[in-house]
């Protein structure tokens, strides 16, 4: 059944600044969080390098066997990593257009929120939850 | 004689109707801007709220002069309540595009009034810490308020509050007008006040 898992944002510089679980998950303890954020922004460093081609993107899909992992690397350094179940639909599209889109409304339009920082905007949360459970309810996924 | 000839001069002119839109993340990232600005020149939250407040002020007088001109066939309104029916609906209608939700009257005291609106372009993007309370960014729309207030000659207390409203998961704005007894007096001297 397709499901959105749960969002991570990377900062800049590695660090992670934003973590949800859009279904109930096994906890991972966040200083755990912390280091896998910032090796996988390692490793899609790398992969850009490792790019036999210029200009690479670096990685924007692994996929396992348990689940997909859609990164998308803004222009201006921000990782979003999206976690879904194998072959769920228009998650890519999700995460470039949505995701985005409410990272940029309630985060960066947010005088409160300074670049780099944690991101705490309630309203960012609230409308990013409640999107994404929509999307996994109408796949027939409850909380 | 010192105008060349086949262009007018400026005051010859008609006044520039219309509206003039812009777009909404411009104002956002402007407004985001004006915000942390004033805020690395404070040291507390009722210091911003002025500040924003103040900045508001200056706008809020030059609108009130143009809006008067343009939209009112340069009449200004001398009653109190013909006054807050233009707040609420000419200022609202220009600086928001649409009529601001209510208007009314507190229930506890006579010289209040309130102009009550939800999704302000102000409030609409910004989440307030929760360690800075109280604090309304519509603090600005307050300050706008004020200043064509005391421009028409009704000087008042202006605030912008955050109110819950039952069923919804975003607060009101409420703009609170507490007006200054000289001009209650003065509006209770006029022909049928």
């Amino acid at each position: 059944m397709p499901t959105l898992y749960s969002l991570w944002i990377v900062g800049r510089n590695g660090g992670l600044l934003y973590s949800r679980d859009f279904v109930q998950l096994p906890p991972i303890e966040f200083n755990d969080k912390l280091r896998l954020a910032s090796s996988w922004f390692g490793m899609c460093g790398i992969s850009a390098q490792l790019s036999p081609v210029p200009d690479s993107s670096g990685i924007q899909l692994m996929q396992a066997d348990t689940f997909d992992l859609h990164s998308f690397h803004t222009l201006t350094g921000t990782t979003f990593m999206l976690l879904t179940e194998p072959h769920t639909p228009d998650a890519a599209e999700l995460l470039r257009t949505t995701v985005y889109e409410l990272y940029c409304d309630y985060v960066l339009k947010n005088p409160f929120h300074e670049m780099d920082q944690v991101i705490k905007s309630e309203l960012f949360d609230q409308n990013l939850v409640e999107r994404c459970q929509a999307i996994n309810r109408r796949w027939g996924v409850g909380a | 004689m010192f105008q060349s000839r086949g262009s007018a001069g400026i005051v010859d002119k008609p006044f520039r109707q219309g509206r003039q839109e812009i777009s909404l993340s411009s104002f956002a990232y402007l407004f985001s801007e004006m915000v942390q600005y004033c805020q690395s020149r404070v040291s507390n939250i009722s210091e911003l709220e002025r500040k924003l407040d103040e900045v508001g002020y200056g706008v809020g007088l030059r609108l009130l002069e143009v809006l008067c001109y343009r939209e009112r066939g340069q009449r200004r309104e001398t009653r109190l309540l013909d006054m807050l029916k233009f707040i609420h609906s000419t200022l609202w209608r220009y600086l928001f595009g649409r009529q601001a939700r209510d208007l009314e009257q507190s229930n506890s005291a006579e010289d209040e009034y309130m102009i009550s609106d939800t999704d302000l372009p102000v409030t609409k993007f910004v989440s307030v810490p929760r360690e800075m309370g109280h604090l309304n960014p519509a603090a600005f729309v307050a300050g706008i308020v004020r200043g064509a207030l005391d421009g028409a000659g009704f000087p008042a207390r202006v605030t912008a509050h955050y109110v819950p409203v039952a069923g919804q998961p975003r607060p009101k704005t409420v703009i609170l007008m507490k007006f200054n007894a000289a001009v209650m007096q003065r509006e209770q001297r006029m022909p049928g006040g």
